[in-house]
């Protein structure tokens, strides 16, 4: 448990290193910085490995920060955090084997990139509401750094919308903050004291207030109608970051609404949740039908991002310990898959063929050339449409029938989305690899280009995120081990309807 | 009412260290810069300056807190002894980056008007008597003008300098006929009696006259919108270290002044009573600089320009911490303006350097500046990112110490509550400027054939301070409140 703060530390040390020796050479930055996600990856699994689950939080650090105000520096962990943890320094480990290829400035690219891996730590293990809000605050920033220096289409402008999108819903996230912490006499920012302050404001407070806060955090998970910027930011951002923004950086927006915007409003949610679960239907629906007629691959993979973080919604707004403990399984899983995902997009096919466009690669086939990238994004397609023996089906199914219980109308809509999740996925998986057999004839005056072997970083990243989406497929308990008992804290009980399962 | 001349001298020990600097610095170059290098002799006057800067920020911080002094006109309380410190601190900053940046003759009298700006910043800082105040306001001014016309080689200059003498002229006008009026209506000068002269008498029109042209007067100095007309054109034209003093300590002084002003001067009647009668005014002046400040910044292709706007923002979210110190107490709106005021001297400060290699007007002049050089891009990364409130820079805690406190004050319903969430609503809004002049400097590539760029020993150490500064206030803010 103790290891878990020193993710935090490590992530920065690593970052700081990176500016301060890393310039040397690729090989050095490459090298601190794979060091820096495994170590972090390791400290996680070692904190997992003495965690014993219990309901609420449980605290590693905490010492008084700013006294005025009753500011503390708590981080503490639960099941949840856990989870979350534990995928952060999966992706990140990945996000850093597919970002080998960058040479220019590698030091800065991957100082930043620790930066906002820190942020990352920092949100999921702080239980001081200031301090998770100033974590989430430093993941932002670099976002717009890692995409406008390195990114590929558009980069400035989908850098710029997506931190100013991430940042307008950040000050919402504050202004609910400040509220709350008004409300309970200004006594201090602990999510305890939160929510005991505001859960005995009226009704009428609370509606607004839960709205500032979900809403704000929402944004940042993709919430219909505020995703516009997930798709351009994805297709914008190099493919370390694209694999932590989808991996990682929505999560951090699911992860509020769980942690802070449902315990604080419980009547404020109760109003709300007609309408989350509409919004989460429709971004599921909307995204997927979206991802349907894209002509750019990595749009495609972006579309289904915002559709599968519609499912993480979905849970939270049924509220049944079921859906709920689903919508973390999905943050999981979701996180694993999208890096996947987009690791096979814009590393492995566009970094080799320099095109992303469907109707150019349909006329490549693939499948001959690069039959490895293929083999894992069939098998990636195939978590990502849900099929049992990968994360993504424990994952939904309990989020259906979590949902069922409190709306049937809900899950149908979601079953239909599975559906459309599976018709875009398979379209995009005939046309960008299993093209026509014979593109080019044996006589053409241009044989196709030999294209770069794949490399064993590339190899060992994609090994990686399959391993633990096939291992939590086939033992989701392994998770919801840690998830379930968490979901019976206080702090969510008056949420949570129904009984565990 | 007597005097006691040693208990006058200890409390004055920081001005009479900065007048005898200033005094001393330009002796010594009339005396033995005949035949010297200009360079030489800048160095000499700058090194003075520092030693008498450093003398008086001893002597600030040795002087034991006390009750009022010199019959009454000055008081040596908490939120002197941190303006004091702050504002020492700056002008430190800003004249520890001069030698080898400003490159214009006459160094020693730049060194000594900074001194005596200074001097007059730390008077107002514990000032209680409006005569004092006011000379003290207008020592500042009077240098601070002559500061912003120090570059006789750019018309531009000089037109910075009359600018913001003839508006600033026009705002002492305002200031001193509201002052008289307060005198008339109380037969006092000193805070407390004025105080008491009102606790007597009910709320008059003249009082409101009187209230009206206060805060038309700090309105102008504060750069505060309606009033901020001659900002941009004063930050674009002045020499960018005098931009800096102008920007930052100036700024810190003014509101120690006018907080002391409103606080123990014009006070509410009760503590649960009717506002006090300035109360709606100044809401009016913070909203409308929120709002003016952080959309008129939107347009600027011109990072001084840029940075005024953001001043005319920044001074709305000061008002606004004034608007809720009398329960919150100076200390959040008083972090603010010293964190505001060091970001500000250091984003100024980078513009100084630029200034003396080639000049930096437009955003465009800034691109590249990541590899031309890396230190004053990484300062400008800093002192922006916490001029628009990200953490960990110091900038974030500021907002977040003045809107909390707002929000206190009576929830999202009450006026503070709503200007809060206003200024929240507008910090996105600002993120995006800075963003735009940081995406020049960090991503985009520099034009053809720029030379890489020298920053001198003095003005990287000043950055490099700057930035371990914002950071230290941003991670240990108990470092300054607990003063308080």
């Amino acid at each position: 448990m103790s290891a878990l703060p020193w993710t935090i530390y490590v992530s920065l040390a690593g970052a700081t290193l990176l500016l301060a020796l890393g310039r040397a050479s690729p090989w050095v930055a490459r090298g601190l910085a794979l060091a820096t996600a495994l170590a972090g990856a390791a400290l996680g699994a070692t904190g997992a490995a003495g965690f014993t689950a219990q309901p609420g939080l449980q605290t590693l650090v905490n010492i008084p920060w700013v006294a005025g105000p009753g500011i503390r520096y708590h981080l503490a962990a639960d099941g949840i955090s856990l989870v979350l943890v534990m995928l952060t320094g999966l992706a990140a480990t990945a996000g850093v084997l597919f970002s080998w290829n960058v040479r220019e400035r590698a030091a800065e690219f991957f100082a930043l990139y620790f930066l906002l891996i820190s942020g990352v730590y920092g949100v999921f293990l702080s239980a001081d509401a200031f301090l998770l809000f100033v974590f989430y605050e430093i993941a932002i920033v670099p976002k717009y750094f890692l995409i406008a220096n390195w990114g590929s289409t558009n980069r400035e402008y989908g850098a710029m919308k997506l931190v100013l999108y991430s940042f307008a819903g950040s000050a919402l996230v504050l202004a609910g903050l400040l509220w709350a912490h008004a409300a309970g006499g200004g006594q201090g920012f602990g999510l305890a004291e939160l929510t005991r302050a505001a859960s005995a404001l009226p009704a009428a407070q609370q509606v607004p207030l839960f709205g500032l806060l979900f809403v704000g955090f929402g944004v940042l998970a993709g919430l219909f109608p505020f995703h516009t910027w997930a798709p351009t930011g994805h297709v914008a951002a190099p493919t370390g970051v694209s694999m932590l923004l989808a991996g990682v950086v929505m999560k951090l927006g699911a992860y509020g609404c769980l942690r802070v915007a449902l315990p604080l409003c419980p009547a404020g949610f109760a109003a709300w949740q007609p309408l989350l679960g509409g919004l989460a239907l429709a971004g599921i629906l909307y995204a997927g039908f979206v991802a349907l007629v894209q002509e750019d691959f990595k749009f495609v993979i972006g579309y289904s991002s915002v559709s599968h973080m519609g499912f993480v919604l979905l849970g939270l707004a049924a509220a049944t310990p079921q859906a709920v403990a689903g919508a973390v399984l999905q943050m999981f899983s979701h996180g694993v898959i999208a890096g996947l995902l987009f690791a096979v997009v814009g590393r492995m096919v566009y970094e080799r063929v320099h095109t992303r466009r469907l109707d150019h690669l349909q006329a490549l086939g693939l499948h001959r050339q690069l039959p490895f990238p293929a083999l894992v994004f069939v098998l990636a397609a195939l978590a990502s449409m849900g099929m049992p023996g990968f994360s993504g089906f424990p994952a939904e199914l309990s989020i259906l029938i979590g949902t069922w219980r409190t709306a049937p109308l809900w899950a149908l809509g979601a079953a239909a989305g599975v559906v459309i999740a599976a018709a875009f996925t398979l379209r995009v998986l005939q046309v960008s690899f299993f093209g026509p057999a014979e593109p080019v004839a044996p006589t053409d005056a241009h044989p196709p280009p030999a294209l770069d072997p794949i490399t064993w970083p590339e190899r060992a990243g994609a090994a990686l995120l399959l391993a633990a989406t096939v291992y939590v497929g086939l033992k989701p308990d392994a998770l919801l081990g840690w998830i379930l008992p968490a979901l019976q804290s206080p702090a969510l009980q008056p949420i949570l309807r129904g009984t565990t399962p | 009412m007597t005097i006691d001349y040693s208990e006058l001298l200890h409390a004055f020990r920081p001005e009479a260290c900065l007048v005898a600097g200033a005094l001393l610095v330009l002796g010594l170059d009339l005396a033995t810069g005949r035949g010297r290098t200009a360079e030489r002799r800048a160095r000499n006057a700058a090194l003075l300056g520092l030693l008498a800067l450093a003398a008086a920020l001893a002597a600030t911080f040795a002087a034991a807190p006390t009750g009022p002094v010199a019959a009454g006109t000055m008081l040596l309380d908490p939120l002197a002894r941190v303006t004091r410190t702050g504002v020492l601190g700056l002008a430190l900053l800003v004249l520890a980056a001069t030698p080898g940046t400003l490159r214009l003759p006459h160094a020693a009298e730049y060194v000594a008007l900074l001194l005596f700006a200074t001097a007059g910043f730390t008077l107002m800082a514990g000032t209680t008597s409006l005569l004092l105040g006011f000379v003290a306001l207008e020592l500042a001014s009077v240098a601070l003008y002559l500061l912003a016309g120090f570059d006789k080689s750019r018309p531009e200059s000089a037109e910075a300098a009359l600018k913001y003498f003839l508006f600033g002229a026009v705002a002492a006008a305002f200031l001193l006929f509201g002052f008289s009026l307060l005198y008339g209506l109380t037969g006092a000068l000193e805070l407390p009696g004025i105080a008491r002269g009102l606790a007597a008498q009910p709320v008059s029109p003249l009082l409101l006259v009187a209230v009206v042209m206060v805060l038309v007067g700090f309105g102008f100095k504060a750069a505060a919108a309606p009033f901020h007309l001659w900002a941009p054109d004063a930050y674009q034209g002045a020499p960018a270290p005098a931009a800096a003093l102008i920007a930052s300590a100036a700024k810190l002084a003014g509101l120690a002044f006018f907080l002391r002003l409103l606080e123990s001067g014009l006070t509410a009647p009760a503590a649960d009573g009717p506002p006090a009668p300035w109360t709606g005014a100044l809401a009016v002046l913070a909203t409308l600089s929120l709002v003016v400040g952080n959309l008129a910044a939107l347009g600027q292709g011109n990072v001084r320009r840029l940075l005024a706007y953001s001043a005319v923002a920044h001074a709305g979210a000061l008002l606004l911490g004034v608007l809720v110190s009398g329960r919150a107490g100076p200390g959040p709106v008083v972090y603010y303006a010293v964190t505001y005021g060091l970001a500000t001297v250091g984003a100024f400060l980078v513009l100084a350097v630029l200034d003396g290699q080639g000049g930096a007007q437009a955003h465009a002049d800034l691109a590249g500046l990541r590899r031309r050089s890396p230190l004053l891009a990484g300062v400008l990364a800093a002192c922006l990112l916490s001029l628009a409130g990200i953490p960990p820079f110091a900038g974030f805690l500021g907002k977040f110490l003045v809107f909390a406190e707002a929000l206190k004050a009576g929830g999202p319903a009450s006026l503070p509550g709503a200007i809060a969430l206003l200024a929240i609503a507008l910090s996105a809004v600002a993120l995006y400027y800075y963003l735009i002049v940081l995406k020049e400097a960090l991503v985009r590539a520099p034009a053809p054939g720029a030379p890489a760029i020298r920053v001198p020993a003095g003005a990287a150490l000043s950055l490099i301070a700057t930035v371990a500064l914002l950071l230290a206030l941003g991670l240990l803010p108990d470092l300054l409140l607990r003063r308080f």
